[in-house]
């Protein structure tokens, strides 16, 4: 398959805050690729430069054979891009919205309508699309939010976090969506700082911190990297002291690192079962109480904190 | 170009859906200008525009232009406005007034015709006294201020016409004379000639402005100063507005939407000022048409009055991007646009008229649209067409280019999607 995208050596400097610091990947015609990484890594950032919208500061990014620098307009004709903060009017229908924004992607007359009535089926609100925004629920805003970003049948999708604060059915109903859209061909570049999301989607995924791309692969390339490891994680209480923990589990056997987050200690190791015993009486010696224990096969998360020693969430 | 439409469209689609907004630019003008009008006692008497003002004529004179006047309130022309009666006698005439029966008297003094114009064989000769002008008094009801004001502006405008006459008469027949192209036999006749021309002049005048019911209202109404008055200054609200949303779509993240597709940063800009300029004409033809509706008022030639409009909203428009250009929050222009309208109100005459006002805040008021706006709605009130309209709406015109260059200018430095 092509590359629809390939990113070189994208940078973007605020001020002299630099967000995002000279990355590169690839993306191929047809793959859901996913931009893994935390609050503030650059995400938004390297799709705002992707999408147009701010010029990089050095670099660059081929898509569908036009240079976002050189020939925007080219590229805004081939993406659709579905941004992470909820654009709409809150006091047009969702019917008025699409029919807008249509407009603006150069839709019109029968066309227009057929394609917005389809897009109002595809995000499932054909039946509520006479409703002002303003009176739908957060997840309904979502639907529509991303409704508006494929009323072009656009080539390639960014999806900026589509998912962030909604309830479950919500999001169950987005990642369907995205799994469907991908099944009829198009290539979608999806954010999130959910592991399970990128997980469940991705063909490809980029890990990004800090405003660079840490690791790049498919899953099993990248959980490769952390050998065949076990996950453990520790829930103890708000009081307790989980870095003098982390610490102190550091010194057992088969332990290959120990990390400290608020009211957790995750605990990386090639066996979970070999060391539960130790790790319990060692907090047991220091009088800290552990509310519940989770055991994880090797996955993105356990990637992440191989390499950066946090978690992906705090 | 069509883009430029639809975004402008859609902006008029979200006004009118706007309640908070829509108080603002519709209501709170309407309700202030009824306001304006009782306070100025525009209601008092018949709602439905003045009509059938009882006023009282008392013609001592029985010479040319006593009678040219006394015809004047008599004439079927201003039949609906007036209801006159004629009397002999002053005192009887007074006493109507301070009974509150009538809303004036009109008093024409023994000789007020041999004052201007001097009996046969007087005027030339060397003896001749200069002729002593005899006052017209009109004795007005205080409790009717309106009906009272309308007499005496009628009784006004007929001896300034008499007295423009009578100078204009005067130098050119004196002119002749020194240059011996006339003798002094035939001056006389010549100025009658030409006072007679003033009579007919003068009723012709008064009967112009008066084609039809409460039509003298239209020189005499207070609405049509005080209607655009408020729908002016309630226009730099809509214009600040309109500059608001564009602030607003950047935080609500709907412009960078924009920018993302395929549309010119050119045409986005252009479609929020086009949206702007909807807004306004719609609000101020909405306001003038309800003022019509409701209150009968005048506002004269209709062609006047929509290049006036869409002169008034693109000045204001300009104020309105200049304001946005400056601002960092929509907030911010929220504030600034209600501290510029009200002050725009003031020194643009909405509230007090400019005639009245110190020079130096006349001369402020040009750099406000409702100076000029408030000018033109006037003359076109006062029986003006769109042909008298050349200077407020050039200015006007001058404003918002030169606003909209700066705007552009600051939006271009600091990058309309910049924070
Ligand atoms: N307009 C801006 N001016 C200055 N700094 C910015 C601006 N936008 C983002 N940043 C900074 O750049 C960094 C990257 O931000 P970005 O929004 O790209 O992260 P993100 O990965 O999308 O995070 P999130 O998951 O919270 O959306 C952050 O540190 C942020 O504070
Ligand atoms: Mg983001």
């Amino acid at each position: 398959m092509p590359n629809i995208l390939e990113v070189h050596n994208l940078a973007k400097n605020y001020g002299d805050f630099t967000a995002v610091k000279g990355i590169s990947f690839d993306i191929k015609e047809g793959e859901i690729f996913s931009l893994l990484g935390p609050n503030g890594a650059g995400k938004t950032t390297t799709i705002s430069m992707l999408s147009t919208l701010y010029t990089p500061t050095s670099g660059d990014a081929i898509i569908a054979g036009h240079s976002i620098t050189k020939d925007p307009m080219a590229v805004k004709q081939v993406i659709g891009v579905v941004p992470q903060e909820i654009a709409l009017y809150e006091d047009l229908t969702a019917r008025e919205n699409l029919i807008f924004w249509g407009q603006m992607y150069g839709l019109s007359g029968r066309s227009l309508h057929s394609r917005v009535d389809v897009v109002l089926e595809q995000i499932g609100l054909a039946d509520k699309a006479k409703k002002r925004v303003k009176t739908y629920s957060g997840g309904m805003k979502r639907r529509v939010n991303i409704g508006v970003g494929l009323l072009h049948k656009p080539r390639l999708l960014f999806m900026d976090e589509p998912t962030v604060g909604i309830d479950p059915q919500s999001r169950r109903a987005i990642l369907d969506t995205v799994k469907d859209l991908n099944k009829q061909g198009m290539t979608v570049l999806y954010t999130t700082h959910y592991m399970e999301e990128a997980q469940e989607l991705s063909d490809r995924v980029g890990i990004i911190d800090h405003g660079e791309l840490i690791a790049l692969g498919t899953q099993d390339e990248l959980t490769r990297q952390v050998g065949q490891t076990d996950t453990l994680i520790l829930h103890i209480g708000e009081n307790e002291d989980a870095n003098a923990l982390a610490a102190s589990l550091k010194g057992i056997k088969d332990v290959l690192e120990a990390n400290a987050t608020n009211h957790e200690v995750s605990i990386i190791t090639p066996q979970a079962e070999n060391i539960l015993a130790a790790v319990v009486s060692k907090a047991n010696e220091r009088g800290i109480k552990i509310h519940s224990i989770d055991i994880r096969e090797p996955n993105l998360e356990a990637v992440f904190l191989h390499l950066t020693g946090r978690a992906l969430r705090d | 170009m069509r883009k430029l439409l639809l975004i402008g469209l859609k902006d008029l689609t979200l006004m009118f859906r706007d309640r908070a907004a829509l108080t603002f630019m519709l209501l709170a003008p309407f309700l202030l200008t009824i306001g304006m009008g009782f306070v100025t006692g525009r209601f008092s008497g018949n709602s439905s525009g003045i009509s059938d003002i009882p006023v009282v004529i008392v013609n001592l004179d029985q010479g040319e232009l006593g009678n040219a006047l006394e015809d004047v309130f008599f004439s079927e022309d201003l039949a609906d406005l007036l209801e006159p009666t004629a009397s002999d006698s002053p005192e009887a005439a007074r006493q109507l007034i301070d009974s509150d029966q009538a809303s004036a008297a009109v008093i024409i003094p023994e000789g007020f015709t041999r004052s201007i114009i001097p009996a046969q064989g007087t005027m030339f000769s060397p003896n001749a006294v200069a002729p002593q002008a005899v006052q017209i008094e009109v004795y007005a009801n205080p409790s009717r201020p309106t009906g009272a004001g309308i007499v005496k502006a009628i009784v006004d405008e007929f001896v300034s016409r008499v007295e423009e006459g009578r100078v204009s008469g005067m130098t050119s027949i004196l002119g002749l004379l020194q240059s011996g192209l006339l003798n002094p036999q035939n001056a006389e006749s010549e100025a009658r000639a030409l006072f007679k021309n003033v009579e007919e002049t003068e009723s012709t005048a008064i009967t112009l402005k008066t084609d039809k019911e409460g039509a003298a209202a239209t020189e005499f109404d207070l609405l049509a100063y005080f209607a655009p008055g408020m729908a002016l200054m309630f226009l730099m609200f809509t214009v600040s507005y309109g500059g608001r949303s564009i602030l607003a779509e950047r935080a609500q993240g709907t412009l960078p939407r924009l920018m993302i597709s395929p549309t010119h940063t050119a045409q986005v800009l252009g479609g929020k000022v086009l949206g702007i300029f909807f807004m306004g004409v719609a609000q101020v033809g909405i306001l003038i048409l309800a003022s019509t509706v409701f209150f009968q008022v005048k506002w004269g030639d209709p062609l006047g009055i929509i290049v006036l409009i869409l002169a008034a909203v693109f000045g204001a428009a300009g104020w309105g991007m200049l304001i946005t250009a400056l601002a960092r929050t929509p907030a911010q222009v929220a504030s600034t646009g209600s501290a510029v309208m009200l002050i725009f109100g003031i020194l643009g005459g909405s509230f007090i008229n400019l005639e009245v006002m110190p020079s130096f805040i006349r001369l402020i008021s040009n750099i406000t649209p409702n100076k000029w706006g408030l000018d033109g709605f006037t003359t076109l009130a006062l029986g003006g067409t769109l042909k008298n309209l050349t200077e407020p709406v050039t200015a006007l015109l001058i404003m918002g280019a030169v606003l909209f260059g700066v705007a552009v200018l600051i939006f271009n430095r600091s990058g309309i999607m910049q924070k």
